[in-house]
């Protein structure tokens, strides 16, 4: 008999006699309705990343000045991502001379690639008001996996629309068959006493930009 | 389970050694204590935990009991997603697939994803027979492998160390495992963690091959999900060209929306935090990576077995239970003699690796029946009725079990217990400290309480119940 065959006789002969269950999901599967955005901005900020609230005409102005306060001079940009927000990461804000430049995936980037780049800026496909949480899926605009895990600075733009209350309206919006990627402020790690450091090896920098309306 | 154990004195010894250890203590009671706290004031502020926690309850209870035609299911979708699946009866079995599946690849190193499953068979052990290294990721685990230690927690592996002992670790060992530590390195968490990164960044980013385990199995879509918070994981899970995920058949849960549930409970009882970090999932072959999921029995089906025992399948490894148990708080982790430690331990380990070893009887034991564990346990699993029903399982000596059917014989009748009581106290000033012969079995483990100059049941009688 193979293993497989074994495991699964064993399992039967052990659950012969356990009783049907029924689950019961009295729980909130909806969440809040109102205020999502500032309740949003709230718990992404005590993750101790950094958060912006902005309206459309302001995302450039926003997406320029953050990457020039970090002195990004080379940031990595997946595929699809929002032209208006291209452009104003290559555009070095109040001079026209300087650029950034910008490095996409196509031929894909090599690891070394994405750590000598230092920055990656992109979008998101769903993001949660009560956790903090912004979800990837590799979707336009967000790239492979590893796109927003080896460089050290993720600047990241969610949508007002994209923002759900809960954690089940997350799950209920989200592919499964897509690799996602659950992302709750910087990198951290408690494993010193307990005292929580942000930044250990994926970015140690997360700025979240929330655009009220277009 | 790892052969690291293995001729362990008993729990009591343990427990005695660890509790002379100030420093151990101290760590302990902070980190637990700090954690607790934190805990609790993420869960108070979802006002349906109560409800969340029925419903996990029940998922996994359901989940167990078709855990065949699950599994099946499982199976097939990640099949069907492009990954392999390999099934193993026990460690032995589970490591030899592991190991051929790396020596197929060429490669002699391997990542790894801090995994209990994989720690649980002992996988580093047997990679490292075969000529593998395997390097832990995990912050924590890190300073396990490199101090040559054991974890003696589920989530804070390292936790009976302090900065400065962490500190030493990596001076004096990061530099046989690779990078060494920064000259200068202080004591602070933040330049500790520092270290760390620069020591694996290499390692991650020339890494071919990744071992991890999994929190959950979704059957419906053969999706894993893995919660972490320092970025390794992703690491692992992302960048090596094969990934080969080592885990326990009763990590399945039947849909994907069974999700919704455990992304709310297990970050909020694990780290305290109203989300983790990170928590990736993937199905089958993701983004053309190749990938192996080994589906691991090693003793869960004879747990599964028991009626009231199988309730410890539940567990989703949150280590709430550890930080509220007086036990586990003063004789630490390592007392319990296994990768499992704490309430938990105390009832999944004598379970899986069956009770034939004193260790292993004396774990049902390892507990004052408070009842804490189970007040903060996610899924609802009453571990202090499994311990009940453990003890009553366990093999007794010939001497306990005279001495409780004479106890019961005492007991039964109120005028015996009251002349057994009047003797007690005339020869009160003879009762020894220590019991003779095989009676020494109990009070190892306790203090002979002593015998008062005269019964409450005599006082109640010459004193009318105080009013004399
Ligand atoms: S027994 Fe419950 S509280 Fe303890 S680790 Fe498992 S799920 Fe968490």
């Amino acid at each position: 008999m193979s293993s497989r065959e074994q495991i699964l006789a064993r399992v039967r002969a052990a659950v012969r006699d356990a009783p049907a269950v029924d689950i019961p999901r009295a729980y909130r599967t909806g969440g809040p309705r109102e205020g999502l955005v500032e309740l949003f901005a709230e718990r992404v900020d005590d993750y101790r990343a950094i958060v912006h609230v902005v309206t459309g005409d302001q995302v450039a102005a926003t997406i320029g000045a953050a990457l020039a306060a970090r002195g990004v001079t080379r940031l990595v940009v997946p595929e699809g991502l929002d032209e208006e927000w291209a452009r104003a990461a290559a555009r070095a804000e109040g001079d026209e001379a300087a650029t950034r430049a910008l490095v996409g995936d196509d031929p894909p980037l090599g690891a070394g690639d994405l750590d000598a780049a230092g920055a990656v800026l992109t979008g998101c496909a769903v993001a949660v008001a009560e956790t903090g949480t912004i979800v990837l899926d590799t979707g336009p605009g967000q790239g492979r996996r590893v796109l927003t895990l080896v460089p050290d600075y993720h600047l990241c733009v969610v949508r007002a629309g994209q923002i759900v209350g809960s954690v089940p309206e997350a799950v209920a919006r989200l592919d499964p068959a897509r690799p996602l990627t659950w992302i709750s402020g910087p990198s951290a790690t408690s494993d010193i006493e307990l005292d929580r450091v942000e930044g250990v090896h994926g970015p140690r920098t997360l700025e979240v930009v929330i655009v009220t309306d277009r | 389970m790892s052969g690291a154990f293995l001729g362990m004195p008993a729990f009591p010894a343990n427990a005695a050694h660890a509790v002379q250890d100030s420093q151990l203590r101290y760590n302990l009671r902070k980190a637990t204590h700090t954690i607790r706290g934190k805990r609790a004031a993420v869960v108070g502020e979802l006002p349906d935990w109560a409800e969340l926690r029925a419903a996990a309850a029940a998922i996994k209870d359901e989940a167990l009991r078709d855990l065949d035609t699950h599994l099946l299911t499982l199976e097939a979708a990640v099949t069907d997603a492009g990954g392999h699946v390999h099934w193993a009866a026990d460690a032995e079995e589970a490591n030899r697939i592991v190991t051929d599946l790396v020596k197929a690849t060429g490669e002699t190193s391997v990542v790894k994803v801090k995994s209990m499953a994989t720690q649980e068979i002992g996988l580093n052990e047997a990679l490292a027979a075969q000529g593998i290294t395997a390097y832990e990721t995990d912050l924590a685990e890190l300073i396990v492998q490199l101090g040559d230690d054991w974890p003696s927690h589920i989530l804070v592996p390292a936790i009976h160390r302090n900065r400065s002992e962490i500190r030493e670790v990596f001076l004096s060992k990061m530099a046989e495992w690779g990078r060494p530590a920064p000259d200068g390195l202080t004591d602070e968490p933040r330049a500790l963690a520092e270290a760390a990164r620069l020591h694996l960044r290499e390692k991650f980013l020339s890494a071919k091959v990744a071992v991890s385990g999994a929190n959950f199995m979704v059957a419906e879509t053969g999706t894993l999900v893995v919660l972490e918070s320092e970025g390794n994981g992703r690491m692992c899970l992302t960048l090596p060209e094969t990934l080969i995920s080592v885990v326990g058949i009763e990590k399945v849960v039947p849909s994907w929306r069974d999700l919704e549930v455990f992304l709310q409970l297990l970050p909020r009882s694990s780290t305290g935090e109203r989300m983790n970090p990170y928590t990736s999932t993937w199905t089958g072959s993701a983004e053309g990576q190749e990938f192996h999921l080994v589906l691991l029995d090693n003793g869960r089906t004879k747990v599964l077995a028991d009626e009231v025992g199988r309730q410890a399948l539940r567990c989703i490894r949150c280590s709430a239970c550890l930080n509220v148990c007086p036990v586990y708080e003063r004789a630490g982790g390592h007392s319990y003699g296994s990768v499992y430690p704490g309430p938990i331990g105390a009832i999944l380990t004598p379970q899986l690796r069956g009770m034939g070893s004193e260790l292993d009887r004396s774990l049902p034991y390892a507990s004052s029946l408070c009842g804490a564990c189970y007040d903060v346990c996610p899924v609802a699993i009453d571990i202090p009725e499994v311990l009940v029903h453990l003890r009553a399982k366990a093999r007794h000596s010939p001497a306990e079990r005279a001495g409780m059917r004479a106890a019961g014989w005492v007991l039964d009748k109120s005028v015996r217990l009251a002349k057994a009581q009047r003797l007690g106290s005339r020869f009160r000033r003879l009762a020894p400290k220590r019991l003779p012969g095989p009676l020494a079995g109990w009070t190892d483990t306790r203090d002979i309480p002593e015998i008062p100059a005269e019964s409450f049941r005599d006082w109640w009688k010459k004193t009318d119940g105080g009013r004399r």
